[in-house]
C-alpha cells in the first residue's frame, strides 16, 4: 500500500507524532540537565508558607457548568453552520430564509438563558 | 518531488513517500520554534518601547541571542514537582499545551506552493486542534493540587470555550463568500482583501483569538495579582518554558491565521510568479498584526471575570449573530462575480473600460461590486449596533439610578 492515497491525513498523522516530540525533547533535557534536590518544604503545594488546608480537588462552581452548557449549543450549532457556508454560494434564497430560522431558534436560547438570569456572575 | 526522485533511486514507493512525508512535516512543525528565538525578541523590544524602557541590549547586538541565553538558562533550571500533584496530568498539560499549537502550523499556507498539507476542513482543523489548548491549562490547574492553579483552570474554562463561539461565527463568513474551507482555497478566493469585505468578522475574530490566547486584557486565567501564576503556578523550569513557549507561538500563529483568513494571504504583487516572495508577504502582514495584538496587550487594563463573559454572551455573539444573518442576506442579493465578463472587458472590447480593468486585475474589478456592497452592510451594521449599545447603556443607567435609593445624607454627630 502506498501512503500517498491517504497523503492528506498521512501528514496529519506523522506531525502529531512530531508536534508531541518538540516540547518532549526540552522537558527530558531539563530533567537531565537540572538537578534534582527535592525536599518537604520545596516540594510542598505554593501558597503562603503554611501547610494547606483542606482538599484543592473539589467540585466546580455550578456557574461554570451553565456556561458550559450554553456553550455547547452554540457549537454544536456551529458545526451545522460549516457545511451550510461552504454550499451556500450554489443555493438559492432558499437557503437563506432556512438559516434565518436555524439561527432565530439560536437567538432564542440565548435570550431565554439571558431573560432567566444565568448570564449574570454572581 | 521528492519522493520521485527518491522512487528513480531505486527506493520502495512506500518508503519514499513516508521519508517525502517526514521531512515535510519536519519543517512546518519547526517553523514555530525557530520563529520563537527571533518573535519573542521583538515582542519584548516592543514591549519595553511601549513601557518607555530599553528592552533586551546586552547579549549579542541588540539583545538578539539573549532567548538563547534564557533558554540555556531555564535548561539548568530545577523541574519542582510537587508532592501532591497527580504527576500524569502535570506532565502532559505542557506537552499538549504546545503541541495543540504546532499543529495548526500543518495548514498554513505560507505561499503559493509551501503548505504543510492543504486540507479540505482546513480551518475547521485548526479550530479543532487549537481547542486542546484550553484542555492541556485545565490538566496543569488540576494537576497541579494547587488552589490558585485550579481557580486559573476554572477561570479557562469559561473564558476560553466563551469566546470560541464568535470566533467560530467570524470565520463562517469569510468561509461563506469563498464557498471553501480549506486555507489556500481561503487565500485564492481573496482578489479584494476580506478585511475591506467584512470588517466586522475581523474585529470580532481579532478580540476572540485575543481572549482565546488568555492574553491582556483577558489574561484572567494567569492573573497574577490576583492568582500568583494562574495556571502554571507549580511549574518550573522546561514545564514552565513549554506553557510561556505554547502562549507565544498560539499568538504569532493567531496573526498568521488572520493574515490568511482577512489579509489575503500570501497574495502581493508577483507572488504568483515568485512563491518566496509570498513567504515575505505573509510574514510581514503577520508580524504587523502581531505587533497589534501586543499594542492591545501592554494598554489596555485586565477584565473582571463577569466584565469579560458579559462582553461575550451580551455584545460579541449578538453582533456575530447579527452579522452573520445580515451578511448572508446581502452576498444573496448581490450577483455573484463574473469573472468571464470581466476577463473579456479587460482583453480589450471597450477602450476605456478595458485600461481600467488591465490596470487593476480583471479579478479584482469583477468582485468589486459585491465587497462594496458588504462593505456598506458591515458600516451600517457597526453604526447601527453602536447606537443600540448606547441606548441600551444609558437605559442600565437610568434603571440603577432609579433602583438606588440609598440615603447618602450624613447624619450630624452629637456628642453624648
Amino acid at each position: 500500500m502506498d501512503l500517498m492515497d491517504l497523503n492528506e491525513w498521512a501528514f496529519i498523522g506523522v506531525f502529531l507524532v512530531i508536534a508531541a516530540l518538540l516540547p518532549i525533547v526540552p522537558i527530558a533535557m531539563g530533567r537531565l540537565l537540572g538537578p534534582r534536590k527535592p525536599n518537604p518544604v520545596k516540594t510542598d503545594t505554593y501558597e503562603c508558607g503554611i501547610e494547606t488546608v483542606g482538599d484543592t480537588w473539589i467540585q466546580f462552581k455550578i456557574q461554570y457548568y451553565i456556561f458550559a452548557l450554553v456553550f455547547l449549543a452554540f457549537d454544536v450549532e456551529a458545526v451545522f453552520l460549516f457545511p451550510w457556508a461552504v454550499a451556500y454560494g450554489g443555493l438559492g434564497f432558499f437557503a437563506f430564509v432556512e438559516i434565518l430560522i436555524f439561527l432565530a431558534l439560536l437567538s432564542l436560547a440565548l435570550i431565554y438563558v439571558w431573560r432567566k438570569g444565568a448570564l449574570k456572575w454572581t | 518531488m521528492l519522493r520521485d526522485a527518491l522512487i528513480q533511486a531505486g527506493m520502495v514507493p512506500g518508503l519514499a513517500s513516508f521519508l517525502d512525508i517526514l521531512l515535510g512535516v519536519i519543517v512546518a512543525a519547526s517553523f514555530g520554534m525557530v520563529w520563537v528565538l527571533i518573535g519573542i525578541w521583538i515582542e519584548r523590544k516592543a514591549a519595553a518601547r511601549i513601557q518607555n524602557r530599553v528592552g533586551p541590549n546586552r547579549v549579542g547586538p541588540f539583545g538578539l541571542i539573549q532567548n538563547i541565553a534564557d533558554a540555556a538558562k531555564l535548561l539548568t533550571k530545577e523541574i519542582i514537582i510537587p508532592r501532591n500533584a497527580d504527576r500524569l496530568v502535570y506532565f502532559i498539560a505542557p506537552v499538549l499545551a504546545v503541541a495543540a499549537v504546532i499543529l495548526i502550523a500543518a495548514v498554513i499556507p505560507f505561499s503559493s506552493v509551501v503548505i504543510g498539507t492543504d486540507l479540505s476542513i482546513g480551518i475547521l482543523y485548526v479550530i479543532a486542534v487549537a481547542s486542546f489548548g484550553t484542555l492541556a491549562i485545565i490538566m496543569a490547574g488540576w494537576g497541579s493540587n494547587n488552589k490558585y492553579a485550579l481557580l486559573g483552570a476554572f477561570r479557562s474554562a469559561a473564558q476560553l470555550v466563551a469566546y470560541e463561539v464568535p470566533m467560530v461565527l467570524a470565520i463562517l463568513i469569510p468561509v461563506m463568500i469563498a464557498g471553501t474551507l480549506s486555507m489556500q482555497g481561503l487565500v485564492q478566493s481573496q482578489h479584494i482583501w476580506y478585511i475591506f469585505v467584512v470588517p466586522v468578522s475581523a474585529v470580532l475574530f481579532l478580540i476572540s483569538t485575543q481572549a482565546e490566547n488568555g492574553r491582556a486584557p483577558f489574561d484572567l486565567l494567569e492573573a497574577e495579582s490576583e492568582l500568583v501564576a494562574g495556571y502554571n503556578t507549580e511549574y518550573s523550569g522546561m514545564a514552565w518554558a513549554m506553557f510561556y513557549l505554547g502562549e507565544f507561538m498560539h499568538a504569532f500563529f493567531n496573526a498568521l491565521i488572520f493574515a490568511v483568513i482577512f489579509l489575503g494571504g500570501w497574495r502581493g504583487p508577483g507572488a504568483e510568479a515568485l512563491p518566496i516572495l509570498g513567504f515575505f508577504y505573509l510574514m510581514g502582514k503577520a508580524i504587523l498584526v502581531y505587533l497589534v495584538t501586543i499594542w492591545l496587550r501592554l494598554t489596555v487594563p485586565r477584565v473582571r471575570i463577569d466584565q469579560l463573559l458579559d462582553f461575550n454572551w451580551k455584545i460579541m455573539v449578538p453582533l456575530a449573530l447579527v452579522n452573520l444573518a445580515a451578511m448572508a442576506f446581502l452576498f444573496k442579493l448581490v450577483p455573484p462575480p463574473n469573472f468571464e465578463a470581466a476577463q473579456a472587458i479587460a482583453s480589450g472590447e471597450f477602450e476605456a473600460a478595458g485600461g481600467i480593468y488591465r490596470l487593476l486585475g480583471p479579478e479584482f474589478m469583477a468582485t468589486l461590486p459585491q465587497a462594496g456592497v458588504m462593505l456598506l452592510g458591515n458600516i451600517v451594521l457597526l453604526v447601527g449596533f453602536a447606537a443600540a449599545l448606547r441606548w441600551w447603556s444609558r437605559r442600565g443607567r437610568r434603571v440603577e439610578s432609579l433602583v438606588d435609593e440609598t440615603d447618602y445624607t450624613v447624619e450630624p454627630v452629637t456628642a453624648k
